[in-house]
């Protein structure tokens, strides 16, 4: 917040809230093309995280010994841990929903993990080269929550499919208020469906979003005023960053056994 | 004179809104964290054996009943803080008769 032209807060949280947007229809950066809009910050970072993330993972798994090593220890901790989350509530036999379950907890956690990140830091460096705007919090933004979410509901519908096959429609009409009222059922359903994925992505997105506002909030204070709050508020950040992480896991295993079980 | 009164009248409601955003998200938030500790502190009272596995549960329904009061409490800052979008339209409309 030095440069030599003063900025007023405003245009400074304005600034941070800019993505590095692509327009599919002109490929050119930094213009809005409505839909056809790539926010490549999002992109770049969400990708880079889950090549690293699983990467590691990937390479602990190849060089499994019998005294673990400490990043050994701290995957199969890992690892555990999601493997109980699981089974306390899925009752079937499934090695898809623990590593969906496990992929998601880790993605999630280290996206949320960037806003710990000075707000500075990223969109600093990167402007020396020229990119105009950066943020880094891939989810801090609603099209990537959408996104994971989505595919979420993707597989709740398959799980559906899958469990129930014919019985499906029949669970749809007469549940809960039986036969007779079989419109209000079927409105109940959908309604309760199209929750799930709209929920599991605003949370998400409302609390990271929220997270990064105020630490742009407390970017704009003086520098000498900046510590007390700032320590605070990452301190309390980190729960939060967890707890996230985990609640969308959760809920995945939830809404998918629910699927997987029925009314 | 005119263009006076009507922005200071949304920044007025602005004003208002953004206050009622904030202390309702906080006001429910607070009613909802106070009876899921107290019921938490009941259950482990009776068995305290229970007491970790109470514990993240209670964390669970800690990030539900977090969740959308940090939306509304952002839509207040932002308010507050960024560009007010309704000012903006009404600058943006009001421009032709500054100029």
């Amino acid at each position: 917040m030095s440069e030599a032209q003063v900025i007023t807060p405003g245009q400074y949280i304005e600034h941070h809230l800019e993505h590095l947007t692509l327009n599919l229809k002109t490929f050119s950066i930094g213009d809005g093309g409505g839909f056809w809009t790539l926010n490549l910050d999002t992109l770049i970072v969400s990708v880079l995280i889950g090549i690293v993330v699983f990467g590691t993972l990937r390479m602990v798994a190849t060089r499994l010994t019998e005294v673990p090593g400490k990043m050994q220890n701290l995957v199969e901790m890992v690892f555990e841990f999601v493997n109980n989350a699981v089974h306390e509530i899925f009752h079937h036999k499934t090695t898809f929903i623990p590593s969906l379950a496990l992929t998601i907890f880790l993605w999630v956690f280290f996206m949320n993990a960037m806003d710990l990140l000075p707000v500075d830091l990223l969109p600093r460096f990167l402007g020396l080269f020229g990119v105009p705007h950066f943020k880094s919090v891939p989810t801090a933004d609603p099209n990537a929550t959408f996104a994971m979410s989505l595919s979420i509901f993707a597989l709740i519908v398959i799980f559906n499919l899958k469990a129930k096959k014919h019985r499906l429609l029949k669970e749809m009409l007469i549940f809960p208020f039986g036969p007779y009222l079989f419109p209000v059922n079927v409105l109940f359903r959908l309604i309760e469906e199209c929750v799930k994925p709209l929920s599991l992505a605003l949370r998400l997105f409302g609390n990271m979003f929220a997270g990064e506002l105020i630490f742009i909030l407390i970017a704009i204070m003086p520098w000498w005023l900046q510590w007390p709050p700032g320590a605070i508020w990452a301190v309390f950040h980190i729960l939060i960053i967890t707890l996230q992480a985990f609640l969308f896991m959760m809920l995945t295993i939830i809404y998918l056994s629910m699927a997987h079980e029925g009314h | 004179m005119e263009i006076v009164n009507v922005i200071g009248q949304i920044q007025g409601f602005s004003v208002l809104a953004a206050g009622l955003l904030i202390s309702f998200a906080a006001l429910g938030t607070a009613v909802g964290f106070g009876l899921l500790g107290g019921k938490f502190l009941e259950g482990v009272a009776r068995q305290p054996e229970l007491g970790p596995m109470l514990m993240m549960r209670m964390f669970i329904m800690a990030g539900l009943v977090d969740a959308f009061a940090a939306i509304s409490i952002v839509m207040g800052l932002l308010l507050f803080f960024a560009t007010n979008p309704f000012l903006a339209a009404v600058v943006n409309a009001a421009r032709p008769a500054v100029v």
